[in-house]
């Protein structure tokens, strides 16, 4: 298991030094940064100025080497728009948007596990039809109406929550809800296939055989192995709800990361765009880690080297 | 005299079908005696392993079960609740399957499935059960219990499997072992082995086997008692040696014939098989469910029910012309 750990590690560094110079890479294949900070109004002198000023005349290899080694301390330059340090405008965006993507993520699973169990115990019964109800809805129905019927219902004809924002907690309770209901459809139809597979094996029916509380046959025999692809889902489905959803954060009126890269792109700030690609891939590269060491650790198999 | 260990009688079991009711089995009858084996030979599909499935209380949801006499020790559990019957799993009876490659969960250690039943039924410590845990394991021939506790199934051979599958049936002492083909997915040098194994084991603890197998020759080797199962009926049973030496049913016949013998079968000449096919089950059969593939089948054969020639040695043949001709007590 510690080779496994090890070897698994090694490969998220690799992943995370490629992700981070292609993040790196973007901004110059984008077009000139220099000309895009200087401004449609800028004149080439403008630009040169700039560009000895930023220091975008020296060599790529160089520029990223200088990037990289500033952002491992948290320096992530300053804001071109806003001319404050780029950490410090992420810093208050960041844990606003991990915040609304982990209670998302808590809410969705909370629905979406003991649904898919169910559904997969009975086949075709009246949980699983319920579920794929469900399941079709919160495919079809886009978030972004959901969200504002949502505020209209809730916030302002019940008055139950804010309309908007997230000064209070409960102005998180809509926005959660909100984003759970797109992640439940994937998470619970993995849960169920998965379920229902492990169902049908022969372990299965021998850990019946021994007569063990059913109880114990499904959520310790049967769910150890129908979680597997679950998890490997949970990561990625994460890695999206952490991103901070643009719609979500735009309808609810929340200030995140989703909304801070959508802005910042419109605003040419390209230390701000750089430093939320570079941060959300290492979220990727983090939790697709995790999960392949959580599925190792659940399965044996996994963990290959000595057998 | 005692009551049989497992006496089953007009044991039906219905599965409902697109194409309507499968009768997979029809009125099949079992009895075993305690510290015996009884073979339940046929072909694929005849009804062995639904068989085990009800006495293990594992049929599919949608399936239909309804026995004349469904007794374990005595006990008649016909007519009782499900749960009554189903409360003997793990503690009086147990089972082996098929392909021990597939019957124990890769995601957990050999030592958690030997001994989670033990410490569920009989509220052992984790020490305690492993100690019994251990004990079964070098039992069974595997070497250095103690440590292989801790691993995984697939860190085991397909042999070993089937020896921790043993191993783990029998932890709980139970009176019942059923074992359906616990040797078919196994090399046949294993096969021996674990034959030994089960054979070993059921002396010393008293138990009543029963094997469900196709291969007539694993059932004159260990048998007590044969039952011969032909679309989802026992057709003819008795004792090993004189339902080997005068078989009396035309399928008994005809499956002993297809059999090769060494230096008596001519290489090259090809086997006598049952021409025909097994008649669908799907509405049910009514009569003899073998008569559209015997040479002998004539008018009384689709009578309903078949008359029952009962031997004085143990054991019946259900047919209207059984071949007696050659005495078998």
């Amino acid at each position: 298991m510690l080779s496994f750990l090890l070897r698994r590690l090694v490969v998220a560094l690799g992943v995370a030094v490629a992700v981070s110079a292609l993040s790196f890479a973007l901004i110059f294949l984008t077009g000139d940064p220099a000309i895009a900070i200087a401004g449609s109004g800028g004149s080439a002198g403008d630009a040169e100025a700039i560009r000895l000023a930023y220091g975008f005349d020296r060599p790529i290899v160089v520029q990223y080497a200088d990037w990289i080694g500033s952002a491992l301390t948290g320096d992530f330059g300053q804001s071109i728009y806003f001319n404050i340090p780029v950490s410090e405008i992420i810093g208050n965006r960041i844990p606003v948007t991990l915040t609304l993507g982990m209670l998302a993520f808590l809410a969705a699973l909370a629905i979406a596990l003991p649904l898919g169990v169910a559904a997969a115990m009975r086949p075709n019964g009246f949980i699983d039809r319920f579920a794929l109800v469900l399941a079709v809805s919160g495919q079809a129905v886009p978030s972004f109406w959901l969200g504002l019927m949502a505020i209209v219902v809730f916030g302002v004809w019940y008055g139950l929550v804010p309309i908007s924002g997230t000064e209070t907690w409960q102005g998180y309770i809509l926005p959660v809800l909100v984003l759970a209901y797109s992640a439940i459809p994937e998470l619970m139809r993995i849960t169920r296939s998965g379920m229902i597979e492990v169902l049908n094996t022969d372990y299965i029916r021998s850990a019946q055989a021994k007569g063990l509380p059913t109880g114990r046959v499904i959520l310790v025999h049967a769910l150890r192995n129908a979680v597997l692809p679950l998890i490997s889902l949970s990561a990625v489905q994460l890695g999206i709800l952490l991103s901070g959803s643009i719609v979500i954060e735009s309808v609810f009126a929340v200030n995140g990361l989703g909304r801070l890269a959508w802005e910042s792109l419109l605003r040419s700030d390209l230390p701000v765009v750089q430093a939320i690609i570079l941060i959300l891939s290492l979220f990727y590269v983090v939790l697709t880690t995790a999960a392949d060491l959580l599925n190792a650790w659940l399965d044996p198999r996994l963990r290959g080297g000595a057998a | 005299m005692t009551a049989p260990l497992l006496d089953i009688d007009d044991l039906h079991v219905t599965i409902p079908t697109d194409r309507g009711d499968l009768h997979a089995l029809r009125g099949a009858g079992l009895r075993l005696e305690s510290g015996k084996t009884l073979c339940l030979v046929g072909e694929s599909g005849c009804g062995k392993s639904l068989t085990a499935m009800s006495l293990m209380g594992l049929l599919p949801r949608k399936a239909r079960q309804s026995a004349g006499r469904f007794a374990l020790m005595g006990t008649d559990y016909a007519g009782k609740a499900p749960k009554a019957w189903a409360n003997l799993r793990g503690r009086d009876m147990a089972m082996i399957f098929q392909d021990p490659n597939q019957s124990l969960n890769p995601t957990m250690t050999v030592g958690v499935q030997m001994t989670e039943a033990l410490r569920h039924f009989e509220k052992l410590s984790k020490a305690q059960a492993e100690d019994r845990a251990i004990a079964m394991l070098d039992r069974v021939g595997i070497a250095d219990p103690r440590s292989r506790l801790g691993q995984y199934p697939h860190q085991f051979s397909g042999g070993q499997r089937q020896r921790l599958m043993i191993a783990s049936a029998l932890i709980g002492r139970p009176k019942l072992l059923i074992a359906d083909e616990p040797t078919t997915a196994l090399d046949v040098t294993i096969q021996a082995q674990i034959l030994q194994v089960i054979a070993e084991l059921q002396d010393e603890l008293g138990l009543g086997l029963l094997l469900i197998t196709h291969d007539l020759g694993v059932a004159a080797a260990i048998a007590d008692d044969v039952a011969v199962m032909y679309a989802g009926r026992v057709i003819e049973t008795g004792p090993v040696a004189q339902l080997f030496a005068v078989p009396a049913h035309p399928y008994t016949q005809g499956l002993m014939v297809a059999i090769p013998v060494p230096g008596r079968t001519r290489p090259g000449t090809p086997l006598p098989a049952i021409s025909g096919r097994v008649p669908g089950l799907i509405g049910g059969v009514t009569g003899c469910a073998f008569r559209d593939r015997c040479a002998l089948a004539g008018d009384g054969c689709a009578s309903d029910p078949l008359p029952r020639h009962a031997f004085a040695s143990g054991g019946f043949v259900e047919c209207t012309r059984p071949s007696l001709s050659e005495t078998r007590p």
